[in-house]
C-alpha cells in the first residue's frame, strides 16, 4: 500500500506541482477579487450600519452590527426634511424626462436609420458631435433662459431638454439598422400605413427591448442630477432628492444619523433596480461600446 | 462633393422602390421625425451656449441690462490667481484617479475575462455598482465616513493598530486632493473594467490560439496581442475621462467643498460659486469657455498623441 502510494505520487509530480502552483494562483487572484469586492461594498454596509445607530454611537464608536435607532434618526430628519416629496419630485422628473427623451430618441434614430433625405449624414454627424460638447458651458446662459421663460423654480428647465437626447438617437439608430427590416416598412406602406402610424405600430414593438435597456441609463442619470436642480429650484419643499440630500450636510452637522437615513433613502432604490437588472444594465454598456 | 455622392445614390434608391414608395412623399418624414432633436437642442443647449459667449464679454450680474466690457473677463481671467489653482487642483486630482483607475480596470477586465474565475458576473456587477450611485450621495457618504473625529475610517484604522493618531483627510490640502482621486477612481474603474471588457470580447479568438501555439506566456499575450488591440478603446477611456474629470463637482463639492486652502476647488466649483453664489454671471460665462478650451486642448493632445505612436 504505502510503496504503491509513493510511486503513484512520484509519477505524477510534475503535474502536480503544476496544478498546486496553478490553483495558488487562482487562489491568489480571487483574493484580490474579493479584497476588491470588499472596498466597493464596505462603503455602503458601513452606511446601512450607521444610519441605525444614534449620532453619539457613530461618533464615539466603531459599529459593525446594525442597531435599532433607525426610525429616531428618520423622524428628526423628516421633521426638518421632507425626504419623500423630494423622492417623489426626482421620480416625476426621472420618469417624464426618460419617457421623452425614449420616444423622441426612437423617433429620431428611426428617422435617420431608414428614411434616405437630402443632408442625413451631415444631421447625424452634428447630433454625433453635440456630445462632445462639455455639460456646463452654457449653463449660466440656460440659467438666464429660463429666467426670461419665467421657467425658474418650475420642473420644465429639468425635463423638457431630455428631448434631445444625442447618445440615445445614435444607439437607437444602430438598433434599427440592425433590427428593423425595411421590407416590413415597404410592406406596411403597401397596405397604405401612414409614416405616423408605421412607427407607433411596427417599430416602437420592434425596439422595446433596447428601450428597456436605454431606458434604465437615461432614468439614472436623471435621477442622479444635482447641479441643474440647485441651479432652477429655489424652494427647498420643491427640491429633488439629490439635492435634499445635499442640504441634510448642511442642516444636520453633527446629526450623523439623520444625515446616514437620507443617504440610505437615496442608495436602496438604485440598489433594488440594480441587483434586479444588472445583466440588462452592464450588457447595455458592453453594447453601446462595440458600435461606437 | 463626397457627400453629394453619397445623398445621390441615397437618392436613387427612391427610384428603384416600386411605384407607390417612389419620390420624396415618404422620404421626407425623416425630416419631421429628426426635427424634435434639433429644435430643443437649439433652444436649450445651442441659444444657451451662444448666450453665454454674449455675456462672457459682458459684466452682467443679474439685474438690468448686461453692458459689453470688451476682453475685460478674459484679461481678469488670466490674471485670475483662483482660477488658476482650480485648474491645477482638477488637473491634479484627474491624474491622481486617472493612472490606477485604468490600470485596475485593465488589469480586472483580463483577470475576468480568464475562463478559470468563478462568479464573474457577481465581481462585474459590485465593481461597476459604485458608478450609478448617485454622485451627492456618495459625496455625503464618504465626508461622513472619513470626518477626522466621528469617522468609521479612522475608528478602523485604530481597531486595527494601522494609525495611532487619527488622520485628519479633510485638513490637509494633498490629504483631501487624494481621498477626492481616490473616491473618482472608486466610482469610475468598473465602468472603465466593463468597456475594456467590451474590448476583449471583440478580439478574435485565432489570435489567442496563434499565441498558444507559439509558446507565449498568459503576460506575454496580454502585451504583445491583448493590449495593442485594445488601444482603441483605452484611447476612448481616456478622453472620455478628460471629458468628465475636467467638469466634476458633485462628489468633491460635497466631500470637502472647497476643501483647507481652496485645495478641492474644482474648475467647475469655482463657476458654480461664481455665477450662482457671487452673480457674476459675466465672468462665469468667461470661465466656462476657458473650461470649453481647456478640454478641447487636452483631448485633442491625448488624440494627437496616440495617434504619432501608430506612425
Amino acid at each position: 500500500m504505502r510503496t504503491q502510494r509513493v510511486t503513484g505520487a512520484g509519477r505524477k509530480r510534475p503535474s502536480a506541482v503544476a496544478s498546486v502552483r496553478r490553483s495558488a494562483g487562482t487562489l491568489l487572484i480571487h483574493a484580490f477579487l474579493v479584497a476588491l469586492a470588499l472596498t466597493c461594498v464596505l462603503p455602503f454596509y458601513s452606511m446601512l450600519v450607521d444610519s441605525t445607530h444614534s449620532s453619539t454611537d457613530i461618533s464615539t464608536k466603531l459599529l459593525l452590527l446594525p442597531g435599532d435607532d433607525f426610525v429616531g434618526n428618520y423622524e428628526r430628519l423628516m421633521r426638518t426634511i421632507n425626504i419623500w416629496e423630494g423622492f417623489l419630485h426626482s421620480a416625476l422628473i426621472a420618469v417624464s424626462s426618460t419617457a421623452l427623451s425614449l420616444y423622441f430618441s426612437a423617433l429620431a434614430g428611426y428617422g435617420f436609420s431608414k428614411y434616405p433625405f437630402r443632408g442625413r449624414g451631415f444631421l447625424f454627424g452634428f447630433v454625433l458631435a453635440t456630445m462632445m460638447i462639455p455639460g456646463q458651458l452654457g449653463i449660466v446662459g440656460f440659467f438666464n433662459l429660463m429666467n426670461a421663460f419665467h421657467l425658474l423654480n418650475t420642473y420644465w428647465p429639468l425635463i423638457l431638454p431630455s428631448i434631445a437626447n444625442a447618445f440615445a438617437i445614435f444607439f437607437l439608430r444602430q438598433v434599427c439598422d440592425s433590427s428593423v427590416p425595411t421590407e416590413l416598412l415597404e410592406a406596411a406602406r403597401i397596405d397604405g400605413a401612414g409614416e405616423l402610424r408605421i412607427f407607433h405600430s411596427i417599430v416602437l414593438p420592434l425596439l422595446t427591448p433596447s428601450l428597456a435597456t436605454l431606458a434604465i441609463f437615461v432614468f439614472i442619470s436623471k435621477w442622479n442630477s444635482f447641479l441643474e436642480p440647485l441651479i432652477i429650484i429655489f424652494d427647498n419643499a420643491k427640491q429633488t432628492l439629490p439635492v435634499m440630500v445635499a442640504m441634510t450636510k448642511g442642516q444636520f452637522a453633527t446629526d450623523y444619523g439623520a444625515q446616514y437615513v437620507g443617504v440610505v433613502i437615496s442608495v436602496i432604490p438604485i440598489l433594488i433596480v440594480f441587483s434586479v437588472a444588472s445583466r440588462r444594465v452592464i450588457s447595455g454598456i458592453t453594447v453601446g461600446v462595440l458600435k461606437g | 462633393m463626397f457627400a453629394f455622392g453619397r445623398l445621390w445614390r441615397r437618392a436613387s434608391y427612391g427610384v428603384l422602390a416600386p411605384p407607390r414608395l417612389r419620390g420624396g412623399s415618404w422620404a421626407a418624414h425623416g425630416y419631421l421625425f429628426v426635427a424634435p432633436f434639433f429644435i430643443v437642442f437649439g433652444i436649450f443647449q445651442l441659444y444657451p451656449i451662444l448666450y453665454s459667449l454674449y455675456l462672457s464679454f459682458t459684466d452682467w450680474q443679474g439685474f438690468g441690462a448686461p453692458h459689453l466690457v470688451g476682453a475685460a473677463n478674459y484679461s481678469r481671467l488670466l490674471e485670475d490667481p483662483l482660477f488658476y489653482k482650480s485648474i491645477r487642483n482638477t488637473l491634479t486630482i484627474w491624474i491622481i484617479s486617472i493612472v490606477p483607475e485604468l490600470v485596475l480596470a485593465l488589469v480586472l477586465a483580463l483577470i475576468l475575462n480568464e475562463r478559470r474565475v468563478r462568479g464573474k458576473h457577481l465581481f462585474r456587477a459590485v465593481y461597476y455598482f459604485p458608478n450609478i450611485v448617485t454622485p451627492v450621495s456618495i459625496g455625503v457618504l464618504f465626508s461622513l465616513l472619513f470626518d477626522w473625529q466621528t469617522g468609521a475610517v479612522n475608528r478602523a484604522m485604530a481597531a486595527l493598530h494601522l494609525v495611532n493618531q487619527p488622520i485628519d483627510w479633510l485638513g490637509s490640502p494633498l490629504l483631501s486632493q487624494v481621498l477626492v482621486a481616490a473616491v473618482m477612481c472608486w466610482q469610475w474603474f468598473g465602468y472603465n473594467m466593463l468597456l475594456y471588457t467590451a474590448g476583449l470580447q471583440s478580439i478574435p479568438q485565432e489570435l489567442y490560439e496563434a499565441a498558444r501555439v507559439d509558446g507565449a506566456t498568459a503576460v506575454q499575450t496580454a502585451l504583445r496581442v491583448t493590449i495593442p488591440l485594445l488601444r482603441p478603446v483605452i484611447i476612448f477611456t481616456v478622453i472620455t475621462s478628460i471629458i468628465g474629470g475636467m467638469q466634476i463637482f458633485d462628489v468633491p463639492y460635497l466631500l470637502s467643498g472647497a476643501g483647507p486652502d481652496n485645495s478641492t476647488l474644482t474648475i467647475v466649483m469655482y463657476l458654480y460659486n461664481t455665477a450662482f453664489q457671487n452673480s457674476h454671471y459675466g465672468y462665469a460665462s468667461t470661465i466656462a469657455y476657458a473650461t470649453f478650451v481647456l478640454i478641447a486642448v487636452l483631448s485633442l493632445v491625448t488624440f494627437r498623441l496616440t495617434r504619432s505612436r501608430e506612425g
